[in-house]
């Protein structure tokens, strides 16, 4: 399991052009839907932390998801996977071609790739949402966060500080007045 | 300080400050590296983005990677990518033992309760974000478009999807 852990997210790392969202739309496809390793709820509360967690968002899913499958030996084999290739590739690119960006044929590859980008979140948003359950009070806290971090501009730890405390905030005085 | 230690403090600082992913991260990594250490220059700085962009990872490991090995060689390399993960591993490790002891309290729900929705927003929000400038012209909307209805509804591997955009790119520009 340990190996197979580390080979899934190595295959993920190598994989992933177009940063660290496309990352996870690949680690949903592969830890969710085809390995099922963890389930769409499981999936779900490993990116609200490592959204509200400093750092790379893929660096910060790796980890909860490698101490939820197999504790701290878990937790590093699949943080190695997901920066291990991104490491070596940038060395060699370093090393050797550090003019890559006026390849020409890369730069064609870039501009395929980066529309599917945003393709691949959606398709990611839309697999887990069909499977979430959202009430419409919840659906309207995820548009509203759209609406404030792209309109608005405000840093997204701002959204999930607001979510979580508004969040305590109702639930607790909910729960108060049914006490009485 | 020694250069090397002071690499490894840099991207520590960079890994457990920068809140909202690799791309809030980039404003962070520029004060740091081009303007307090001057390590490398404002239009070096851009040409490492550019080829981070263009290479796997995440953009925050690519950055970290490539600036300490141009700092201090393959140690630096090593040292300024040990030093963006490890607060979130720190970080991580921390907040799963603590929801292992916590997970009967009913503020934990409550508390994820309310992130779920709104992590889910920000994913969304990424693709708006990342859309505002991929998608230039109707070649890349219906890359795009093609992206997502393969992936979503006919089940195509998305790392099968990103070899076909790529190979759309080569064709298509």
């Amino acid at each position: 399991m340990i190996f197979n852990m580390f080979i899934t997210f190595f295959k993920i790392g190598i994989f992933t052009f177009g940063g660290g969202y496309v990352m996870v739309a690949i680690i949903v496809d592969e830890v969710v839907d085809k390995k099922k390793w963890l389930t769409n709820d499981e999936m779900m509360d490993a990116l609200a932390i490592a959204q509200a967690t400093p750092g790379s968002m893929a660096v910060n899913t790796s980890i909860f998801i490698g101490y939820k499958l197999k504790g701290l030996r878990g937790a590093i084999v699949c943080l190695l996977g997901t920066v291990l290739p991104a490491f070596f590739i940038i060395l060699i690119v370093a090393t050797f071609f550090y003019r890559v960006r006026d390849n020409l044929i890369l730069i064609k590859i870039f501009q395929g790739v980066r529309p599917a980008v945003v393709g691949l979140i959606l398709s990611a948003v839309y697999k887990l949402m069909k499977k979430a359950n959202f009430g419409y009070k919840a659906l309207l806290v995820s548009i509203a966060t759209v609406v404030v971090v792209v309109l608005l501009k405000v840093n997204p730890i701002w959204t999930i500080i607001g979510g979580a405390g508004g969040s305590v905030i109702i639930n607790k005085i909910r729960r108060d007045k049914e006490k009485k | 300080m020694n250069i090397l230690l002071r690499l490894f403090t840099t991207f520590f600082k960079i890994g457990a400050f920068s809140f909202g992913g690799g791309y809030a991260m980039l404003t962070l990594l520029e004060e740091e590296v081009v303007q307090v250490n001057n390590w490398i220059t404002s239009a070096d700085f851009i040409d490492i983005l550019a080829i981070s962009e263009m290479t796997p990872g995440p953009i925050a490991i690519n950055s970290a990677t490539f600036i300490g090995y141009k700092v201090g060689g393959y140690v630096g390399a090593s040292l300024a990518t040990l030093g963006v993960v490890l607060p979130s591993f720190i970080i991580i490790s921390i907040i799963f033992h603590s929801l292992h002891k916590f997970k009967n309290s009913p503020y934990v729900d409550w508390v994820f309760g309310g992130i779920r929705p709104v992590a889910f927003g920000l994913i969304a929000a990424a693709a708006v974000t990342i859309g505002k400038t991929a998608l230039v012209d109707i070649k890349s909307i219906l890359i795009a478009i093609l992206l997502f209805y393969l992936v979503s509804f006919k089940k195509l591997n998305p790392i099968l999807g990103v070899m076909l955009a790529g190979g759309l790119g080569i064709i298509l520009y």
